[in-house]
């Protein structure tokens, strides 16, 4: 099994596999295998787009988790210019699975804030793999009250499992330093625009996740509880977290049905990683056309629409 | 049957067993930490504080309301409103089983009760979680009432007083859940910013969603004794750091000491320690000093209660 593809994609893999092979028999001989490898790389296309037709939940669940997905940093050099790297909270550390600073989007000057994961197992454990401790979010905090003062706009990247649930984290008050940042993300007054780029796992992504607008990428997910947690609490087993997946609706585009979702971001065929330099540019399109409409209005109508976004949230039909 | 043979099921399965017992079902109860017997009636004029240990025994957010208000005045806020199924959820049981099967064994219509009314004369507006409620987690209809709540407290400039006990939040209602951590949260800064108190009481349990939003944004938070707090659950946290946790880890003491909480009070003392401090933000006088008499200026105050109490002015 190729590791770079996941289960239900290895009919891909078989074919991608085959494609190389010609290639490196065609490298060595005279005959030419061009239209050979020509026919086949158009099999693996049609392939590929039909098993990407109508994936389920929870293989959109496996996409977002996806180990070469394109993480914050990566957006960050493709989209971005003059990136600073801002650390600390100023009490107690800097939180490696939370990055942020300023950088500048067309030349304009942005606040960027997201969650990062590591690629190998090194960089994995230094990011503790993408959940932040409270020092991670009482950053996070520190660094939207800036972009208030400065007048940037806050732009998130979300994609993390969730908080880090560890002993530390509670005893320096993981529940506060979450609580603490939807409170002040409420009635920050600078345009904040959240785009989940993979993983929008719990209240860890919703602390930098109060938003006057919500991008999500096609094959991102957002929920309350991890499918698996989920149904090892309701089906008393994690091996249903494909049903658990599913029940939520946790995709990007059952999310966007539901109204929580402003912008839904198309995906290169086969996922950001098979492309990010193509998912990036469109990230960069969305961005912008979000800024263009936010900045266009005064800070109280922009207070007030985000005051109604929030109190719209399961109000009485 | 009782609301009490619904948590204790066990104990009352063996009284029934037992022919030899002539009490009616659901008249004795066995305090979980010293184990003794207690007489139901009893247990409940001490507000489900075991008269032997001092253990507190978990309330049901009716009876902690009526307890916490004053008699006279009170009136239930978004008493009607009714949770739905949005997602059409269902996991080995539909979420609409659930809710009936919750609201048949509660009388309630969802996991939080909000009133307004007194404490000591001190008008305020309360809200309780109903843990037995699906544990008390928070949908919809939970945010909803929260908010009506304090935006009731913020147009009257009375205090808001949230007694939390939940799970978490509510997952059959998936993203509409977790959202309401993000809209009560907006609408305690708008309580904050106007300078209206809110008090979060922290009572067995608190976690997830609800600790990590509401609960954990008081001007005070002030815990119960001995009550399970935290972010994730226990068992969560020592499958992640595959480590024994320390003793006494995410009780109220713990979060005492490590400065999550501004004070632990035990169940017979919160109405006053708690009237204490809201009459020092608000500016109000001691209770049984009129208003006239005060230094302080103060605003509009309800009739004080007839009798005066020497103690609660002590403090």
């Amino acid at each position: 099994m190729n590791p770079n593809y996941l289960d239900f994609e290895q009919p891909i893999a078989e074919l991608q596999a085959k494609i190389e092979e010609l290639r490196l028999v065609g490298n060595d001989s005279r005959i030419s295998l061009s239209d050979e490898i020509g026919k086949l790389e158009e099999k693996s296309r049609k392939l590929t787009e039909q098993i990407f037709r109508d994936l389920t939940a929870w293989q959109v669940t496996q996409l977002s988790r996806h180990p070469q997905r394109p993480y914050t940093l990566d957006y960050l050099d493709s989209i971005f210019t003059d990136f600073d790297e801002l650390h600390g909270d100023r009490h107690f550390a800097d939180d490696a699975a939370l990055v942020g600073g300023v950088a500048r989007l067309d030349d304009k000057p942005v606040m960027i804030i997201g969650h990062q994961k590591g690629r190998d197992v090194k960089e994995k454990v230094r990011r503790n793999f993408g959940m932040p401790r409270p020092e991670g979010y009482r950053k996070a905090c520190r660094l939207m009250e800036m972009a208030e003062r400065f007048k940037m706009p806050v732009l998130t990247f979300i994609d993390t499992p969730g908080a880090y649930p560890g002993i530390d984290a509670e005893e320096r008050g993981q529940s506060e330093a979450i609580a603490y940042n939807l409170a002040v993300m409420s009635r920050l007054k600078t345009p904040i625009i959240a785009t989940v780029i993979g993983e929008g796992g719990s209240g860890g992504a919703l602390a930098i996740g109060v938003c006057d607008e919500l991008q999500m990428l096609q094959y991102s997910t957002y929920s309350v509880i991890s499918p698996e947690g989920c149904a090892s609490i309701l089906w008393k087993s994690a091996e249903k977290a494909s049903e658990a997946a599913h029940a939520m609706g946790i995709t990007a585009s059952r999310l966007k049905e539901l109204g929580f979702v402003d912008t839904l971001i198309d995906e290169p065929l086969g996922g950001a990683h098979r492309n990010p330099r193509k998912t990036a540019e469109r990230v960069r399109e969305a961005l912008s056309g979000s800024l263009e409409r936010l900045q266009a209005m005064d800070t109280e109508t922009l207070l007030e629409r985000r005051y109604g976004r929030l109190m719209s949230y399961g109000a009485p039909q | 049957m009782s609301w009490l043979d619904k948590i204790v099921p066990s104990m009352s399965r063996t009284q029934r067993n037992d022919r030899r017992a002539s009490v009616p079902d659901g008249l004795w109860r066995k305090c979980p930490n010293c184990e003794s017997v207690l007489y139901l009636p009893e247990l409940e004029k001490h507000q489900n504080v075991c008269p032997k240990c001092q253990h507190h025994l978990r309330l049901t957010a009716r009876k902690r309301l009526n307890w916490f208000l004053d008699a006279e005045g009170r009136e239930e806020i978004a008493g009607d409103l009714q949770p739905s199924d949005r997602l059409k959820f269902r996991d080995s049981k539909k979420y609409k089983d659930r809710l009936a099967s919750a609201q048949k064994s509660t009388d309630e219509n969802d996991a939080l009760i909000a009133m307004r009314g007194a404490l000591d004369g001190l008008p305020v507006v309360a809200v309780a979680f109903e843990f037995s409620f699906m544990g008390g987690s928070m949908g919809a209809v939970v945010g909803e009432k929260f908010v009506r709540a304090a935006t009731l407290a913020l147009e009257e400039e009375i205090p808001l007083v949230c007694f939390a006990a939940s799970g978490g939040a509510r997952m059959q209602e998936a993203l509409f859940s977790l959202m309401q951590m993000a809209k009560t949260s907006a609408a305690l800064e708008k309580l904050k910013l106007a300078g209206v108190p809110y008090i979060s009481v922290l009572t067995d349990p608190v976690f997830g969603g609800v600790s990590a939003s509401l609960a954990m944004l008081g001007d005070l938070n002030v815990a119960e004794p001995n009550a399970l707090i935290g972010f994730a659950g226990p068992r969560v946290i020592e499958q992640t750091v595959r480590e024994t946790l320390p003793e006494g880890f995410q009780r109220s003491e713990f979060l005492l000491e490590h400065g999550t909480v501004d004070m632990i009070v035990s169940r017979p003392e919160l109405r006053e320690r708690l009237g204490s401090v809201l009459r020092k933000l608000t500016h109000q006088p001691v209770v049984g000093v009129s208003a006239d008499d005060a230094s302080v200026e103060v605003g509009d105050f309800s009739p004080l209660p007839d009798e005066p109490d020497a103690s609660r002015a002590s403090r």
